[in-house]
């Protein structure tokens, strides 16, 4: 894509030189094609996987796995979509596109930056390598429950625990690293309250990494005591409480969501004004709410525990807590169709996109909401109804957002156009294809199907298969969109430097695609 | 160099400092937890049965029976690594409020060496446990089994009539932990194998 290396001495191979050139880059561009790369292999690695458990899911009975194989196959699943897909995705968009929107030159701690990116593959080589060893890959799902984890896991556990680890030391050092550009590197001129919404975001995202990861990387550090060296955090026969595990996990887990879904917002505020040629509607209200579910999403982490017999008031205060920050939450989609109101709308792709990201996340929201309250929660907990939610919130959600990213800024970044045509088909395929998979799991789930089984009962048949079918087309569809991407990079009409008619941002002034080094001297925003 | 200093490196050590800050209080929840545990008697109120070991040889004043009933029900559990049976031996019994009552819990040591055992008892709901008083438990003192012995192990207890009105059922939950195996005669045992 770039063809620039300067920190590579010449005369070599050309192979170590390639080698040597993405392993020792601290270009923010480049360590943003890395991630996002990265985070592309995981997508299809962790989507095999579930096609993998949804083939067995087709019909009632196990015909083509034992539990066993099922039960690692949905950990690694969980693990590789949510650390490895999701997350690299998002910073891999945030280096690209960071520096580029506050007008720096690269990001504040480059070299920081590299050593962030190659944590990565090592991290999830040790999480992967546990499907080779004996005894199987962790099998107790991505939430890593004590005692399941803990007393009962496989010897694989511990290589779980390292990735863990590891990739938690990754975000953090990446998060620290965009806090820091933010705050130092904008261009003269471009105060806090005018940066792009992608930006804030992404900065109170990383706030919540550097808070939230560490308590991640506490609650599996106390595994591994548990699991080698006689602590009893979670063993109850020594006084400990397996509870202990479950809150631990959800104050990192909670606010995760969030890590997972704020940059989302970012890329649908970008987006949504542009295709509808009008100034975001509310900027300020943008900015403090998602502040305020920032703040919020550290205080509601019990509403993953309604069903493990919390005493009455703190069930009320997490059903409340939680209903609370539906508020923000709304406040944001309000702006979003505001801004699209009389608005001069068209419908290119990456728009396509952010209105199905805005409609689905909404739908995740409310399937949400019902679950947040403490008595039907009884019900639904541990229920296929709970995976319709996270699937509503997370795919036409933070994968969308990411997808809608990638459609927006590749002409930027190549200096090609995609193909539009296929670009609007794999939209549509997308969206078809999603909601016949994840929209049945809310029935199966109201009507008592629990997760994370790998049989089921007969009457389920039906909607299982449906959902099956929609998986297999829903892979299909992200073959559609790798070779777009692929495409792209290799060639297409040449896109201009504003690309988009209704852009404005200072990432649309360098020229397309972006050379290698941009605002060396820094722009004047005014 | 020295002037040259340089302030982004500067202010990402102080961020530094928060992830360090919140990986130790990660595992400072564990004690906030068991202070919460405390003042609302979650986990199963095992912490009010603590004051009753203590309690326990001076016969608490029994209130006068009220004419209110309620169940008991009784569950137990073995920890793992004991190789014990253990259960209640009624499951269920109604009870009148004030009044003492008894059952038993059945043991069963089914290994060929002894070994002892500590009951950790649980009472749900949380709200109405520390209504349910023991007098007498075997979880107030260790148990120890000989090679194939098996006793019943009585508790003595009674509820008392702060219970909240709404709790109609009261259920007490035993788990059976290992304490230690006795290494002498798992030694010999494993000779008399030989
Ligand atoms: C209006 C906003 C939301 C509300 C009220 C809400 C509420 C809840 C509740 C109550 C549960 C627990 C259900 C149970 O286990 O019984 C849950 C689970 C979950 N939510 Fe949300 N949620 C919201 C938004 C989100 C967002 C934005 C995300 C991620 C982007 C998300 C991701 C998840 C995940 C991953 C789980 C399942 C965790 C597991 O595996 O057990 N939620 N949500
Ligand atoms: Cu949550």
């Amino acid at each position: 894509m770039i063809a620039h290396a300067e920190t590579v001495p010449s005369g070599r191979n050309p192979l170590v030189k390639f080698i040597l050139r993405w392993l020792l880059t601290t270009n923010h561009k480049e360590i943003g094609t890395l991630y996002l790369s990265l985070s592309f292999l995981l997508f299809f690695i962790g989507g095999a996987m579930a096609l993998t458990f949804r083939a067995e899911l087709a019909q009632p009975g196990l015909q083509l796995m034992g539990a066993d194989f099922y039960n690692q196959m949905v950990t690694l699943h969980g693990l590789v979509m949510v650390f490895g897909a999701v997350m690299p995705a998002f910073v891999g968009l945030a280096n690209w596109m960071i520096p580029l929107q506050i007008g720096a030159s690269d990001m504040a701690l480059p070299r920081l930056n590299n050593f962030s990116f190659w944590i990565m593959p090592f991290a999830f080589g040790l999480l992967l390598s546990s499907l080779f060893m004996p005894g199987g890959a962790p099998n107790f799902g991505w939430t890593f429950y004590a005692p399941l984890s803990t007393t009962y896991g496989p010897p694989s556990t511990d290589f779980m625990i390292l990735g863990i680890h590891m990739m938690g030391i990754s975000s953090i050092l990446g998060a620290i690293n965009i806090i820091v550009t933010i705050f130092n590197l904008r261009a003269p001129g471009m105060t806090l309250m005018k940066m792009p919404m992608f930006v804030w975001t992404w900065l109170i995202t990383a706030f919540l990494l550097i808070m939230a990861m560490p308590v991640l990387a506490g609650v599996v550090t106390m595994m591994l005591t548990d699991r080698h060296f006689g602590t009893s955090f979670f063993e109850a026969s020594g006084g400990g409480d397996p509870l202990i595990f479950q809150h631990v996990f959800w104050f990192f887990g909670h606010p995760e969501v969030y890590i997972m879904i704020l940059p989302g917002f970012g890329i649908a505020s970008e987006i949504i004004p542009v295709f509808a040629r009008k100034r975001i509607f509310g900027y300020t209200s943008m900015v403090w709410a998602t502040g305020s579910i920032a703040i919020l999403s550290f205080v509601v982490w019990g509403h993953h525990m309604f069903a493990t017999g919390m005493p009455l008031a703190t069930e009320l205060w997490f059903m409340y807590a939680t209903m609370v920050i539906a508020i923000p939450t709304g406040v944001k989609v309000f702006n979003w169709v505001a801004t699209m109101w009389g608005g001069s709308m068209t419908f290119e792709t990456p728009m396509l996109f952010a209105l199905g990201f805005v409609v689905m996340f909404t739908i995740g929201g409310l399937s949400g909401l019902m679950l947040a309250i403490a008595p039907v929660d009884f019900q639904y907990h541990d229920t296929f109804f709970v995976v319709a939610h996270i699937h509503y919130v997370l795919y036409p959600g933070a994968i969308f957002a990411t997808m809608a990213a990638v459609y927006y800024w590749i002409p930027k970044w190549t200096g090609n156009m995609y193909d539009e045509r296929l670009g609007k088909i794999h939209f549509w395929t997308a969206v078809i294809a999603l909601n016949l998979t994840f929209f049945p799991m809310h029935f199966v789930g109201l009507a008592g199907m629990p997760r994370r089984i790998a049989d089921y009962a007969l009457p389920f048949t039906g909607l299982n298969t449906f959902a099956t079918a929609g998986a297999f087309l829903l892979g299909l569809t992200q073959l559609l969109f790798l070779y777009i991407v692929i495409k792209t990079v290799r060639g297409g009409p040449k896109a201009t430097d504003q690309v988009w008619e209704g852009a404005k941002g200072l990432e649309w002034t360098v020229p397309s695609p972006a050379p290698l080094h941009t605002f060396e001297v820094p722009p004047k925003v005014d | 160099m020295k002037d040259k200093y340089n302030p982004k490196i500067k202010q990402a050590a102080i961020l530094g400092v928060v992830p360090i800050v919140m990986f130790g209080f990660a595992f400072g929840l564990v004690p906030l937890y068991e202070v919460f545990c405390e003042l609302t008697g979650f986990g199963g109120g095992r912490f009010e049965q603590t004051v009753m070991v203590s309690d326990a040889p001076n016969v608490p004043i029994i209130s006068e029976a009220i004419d209110r009933e309620v169940n008991i029900q009784f569950l137990a559990d073995v920890g793992r690594g004991l190789p014990w049976e253990f259960r209640p031996t009624e499951t269920q019994i109604r009870v009148k409020v004030g009044e003492v009552s008894e059952t038993t819990y059945y043991a069963r040591n089914f290994s060929n060496h002894s070994v002892t055992g500590q009951a950790v008892p649980s009472v749900t709901p949380a709200y109405g446990a520390a209504s349910l008083q023991k007098v007498e438990c075997f979880c107030f003192t260790e148990q120890r089994l000989e090679a194939g012995e098996e006793i019943e192990m009585p508790v003595l207890f009674y509820v008392d009539a702060d219970l909240p009105d709404d709790v109609g059922t009261l259920t007490l939950s035993y788990s059976m932990f290992p304490i230690q195996v006795d290494e002498m005669s798992h030694e010999m045992a494993n000779m008399e194998h030989l």
